[in-house]
């Protein structure tokens, strides 16, 4: 496999040879893998297992010691920060933990804002875009001008997923999403990113460990173990 | 599996040997939990389920007298009648925490400690006691015992650190354990072990368990009797087997409708690399609206009234009262009768 020449694919996000080292330990080692638009891909594995790094490595915001990895056809891992900048709001993380991903001293409304206004996008229908955005994920738009601590952790996952959809996104990259949430809300998450997908054509590189989620909610899946995939 | 046997009677006539009554925990004037009865039976695991806020955390530690300064409390928690569960804590109840860090002293070796908690309760000799301590680390599964009781919690694995605390919980042949999420900062594999050795520890010692998660799955593989709660009340509560394949609390019958098909039957269907159904996973799982309320904002009546798709105008009035339906299974819920089963078209959502 390793042996084959760089091909080109239509595949959104094309991962190929990743590999991520810390020191002495190699984190990735030559992990290969693909998503299509509007797919769902799951990641799963035990932690430490190299998870997270490969994520960091996708969205560049660690630069990964080997391989390529090609987005929309273009290769992220030769480009500079700021040929970078342009690409980065269409492929978006959603985190674990949906308090810590929000400044406390921001009201709702400006975290969903925020994104708009650091890529220049804020204009004249801004409040507007922010409140549709807000119905989107399924919250009451007066929830705007609350902060973090007065929403629950599932109102919280959903803030997040409304500020990533504000960069307008082909790519979110789901990094256990409703590992930390409720019982009583995780599907309702689930339902809402099953919906967004099939309305925008989102596609999910969805890192989960639950194998009964997985199976429900992913196209495919890829197991990872000790930096390298699982043979299928 | 080697049982030991009792040296004395239960104190009542049957075999309780926790008896909670109208247990009520405040803070500052706001009750997290608000009237919970219940027993634990000699030997039997009961799960207490509940999800953030429910006050399943506080209920377990008010069980072992442990609660944190300032809150106030009200009702009886009793172990073979004796209300000083405090003095107990180590002997006849000991505690496995979420975190195993923060049982275990980072400055001493593992193996000290065990041999200290030993000392604590039996007038034994520092050898013997030592070798009680290797034994119980090698009867949890933790390789080279005797090596590895001369090491530091910090040159343990996570899995092998909850192991060691799970010997020191079981040292001493307590009647109770009290198990709080002890698997939660775990990944699935680790869990399953975790959850294994447990059992079998409490099994060899004959103690009861008291397991406390938010994991439906656990509950059924994993226990006799469960205890559901919310917003500080018991839900419901029976035989495990009776509450999850027949729930008679909305509530309950909304947390079994949402789970992915596999998480409900506990099977594991293999790896399930890929599957192309493209059609499936369109389908939307059964949800329950909402979020569960902040306990200094209840909603007047019953606390799930604003999430409950059968809610009608005295649930939003008035607090139902725990009712026993059958085979020893209560439930505290105005329609419960008129729950379906499964409920799943009952939680099928509209697309927000």
């Amino acid at each position: 496999m390793n042996d084959a020449p760089p091909h080109p694919t239509d595949a959104l996000l094309d991962v190929q040879d990743l590999v991520v080292r810390y020191g002495a330990v190699t984190a990735v080692d030559h992990v290969s893998f693909t998503v299509d638009a509007g797919e769902t891909l799951a990641l799963n594995g035990p932690s430490g297992c190299g998870k997270s790094s490969t994520v960091a490595a996708v969205l560049q915001l660690r630069r990964p010691d080997g391989g390529e990895v090609r987005f929309e056809g273009r290769e992220l891992t030769t480009l500079t920060e700021r040929e970078l900048r342009p690409l980065r709001p269409r492929m978006q993380p959603v985190f674990q933990d949906p308090y810590g991903s929000l400044s406390p001293r921001h009201r709702i409304r400006d975290a969903v804002a925020e994104p708009l206004r650091v890529q220049g996008r804020w204009d004249p229908t801004g409040p507007a875009r922010v409140t549709e955005l807000l119905d989107r994920v399924g919250l009451n738009p007066a929830y705007g001008d609350r902060f973090p601590h007065e929403l629950s952790g599932g109102q919280c996952q959903r803030v997040g997923i409304a500020r990533a959809l504000a960069s307008e996104p082909r790519l979110l990259v789901l990094d256990e999403p409703v590992s930390a949430l409720d019982p009583s809300v995780r599907a309702g998450v689930l339902n809402l990113l099953a919906d967004l997908q099939d309305e925008l054509g989102l596609a999910y590189l969805f890192i989960c460990h639950d194998r009964a989620v997985v199976r429900h909610f992913a196209d495919r899946s890829i197991e990872m173990r000790t930096g390298r995939l699982v043979p299928a | 599996m080697e049982r030991v046997e009792r040296k004395e009677p239960p104190l009542t006539s049957d075999d309780v040997l926790l008896s909670v009554r109208g247990l009520r925990i405040a803070f500052d004037g706001v009750a997290a939990v608000r009237g919970l009865s219940f027993d634990v039976h000699e030997r039997e695991v009961l799960a207490l389920v509940g999800e953030s806020g429910a006050g399943k955390s506080l209920t377990a530690r008010a069980l072992l007298g442990m609660l944190p300064r300032g809150a106030t409390t009200s009702g009886t928690v009793r172990l073979r009648g004796d209300t000083d569960i405090a003095a107990q804590r180590g002997r006849r109840i000991a505690l496995v925490p979420q975190d195993a860090l923060s049982a275990l002293s980072p400055v001493h070796p593992v193996g000290d400690q065990l041999t200290a908690a030993v000392r604590s309760v039996a007038r034994v000799s520092r050898q013997e006691a030592r070798a009680r301590a290797v034994a119980a680390l090698d009867r949890v599964g933790i390789p080279d015992a005797v090596r590895k009781a001369r090491a530091y919690p910090h040159e343990y694995s996570g899995g092998m650190r909850q192991r060691a605390v799970i010997a020191m919980a079981t040292i001493n042949e307590p009647d109770v354990v009290v198990a709080d999420e002890p698997t939660t900062a775990l990944d699935a594999e680790l869990q399953e072990q975790v959850l294994r050795v447990l059992g079998e520890q409490r099994e060899a010692v004959g103690a009861a368990l008291v397991l406390v998660t938010h994991d439906l799955a656990v509950v059924r593989e994993h226990t006799d009797r469960v205890l559901v709660m919310y917003a500080g009340r018991q839900v419901e509560q029976g035989p495990t087997e009776v509450v999850l394949s027949r729930p008679r609390a909305p509530y309950t019958a909304g947390l079994l409708a949402s789970l992915p098909p596999d998480d409900v039957d506990g099977h594991s269907h293999g790896h399930g690399h890929s599957h192309g159904v493209g059609g499936a996973r369109r389908r939307r799982l059964p949800a329950i609206p909402g979020s569960p309320p902040a306990p200094d904002a209840l909603p007047p009546g019953c606390a799930f009234a604003p999430r409950c798709p059968l809610a009608e105008d005295r649930c939003h009035h008035e607090e139902p009262q725990p009712w026993t339906t059958d085979h020893g299974h209560e439930v505290t819920c105005h329609r419960w009768d008129e729950v379906p089963h499964p409920a799943t078209e009952l939680f099928l959502e509209q697309p927000a």
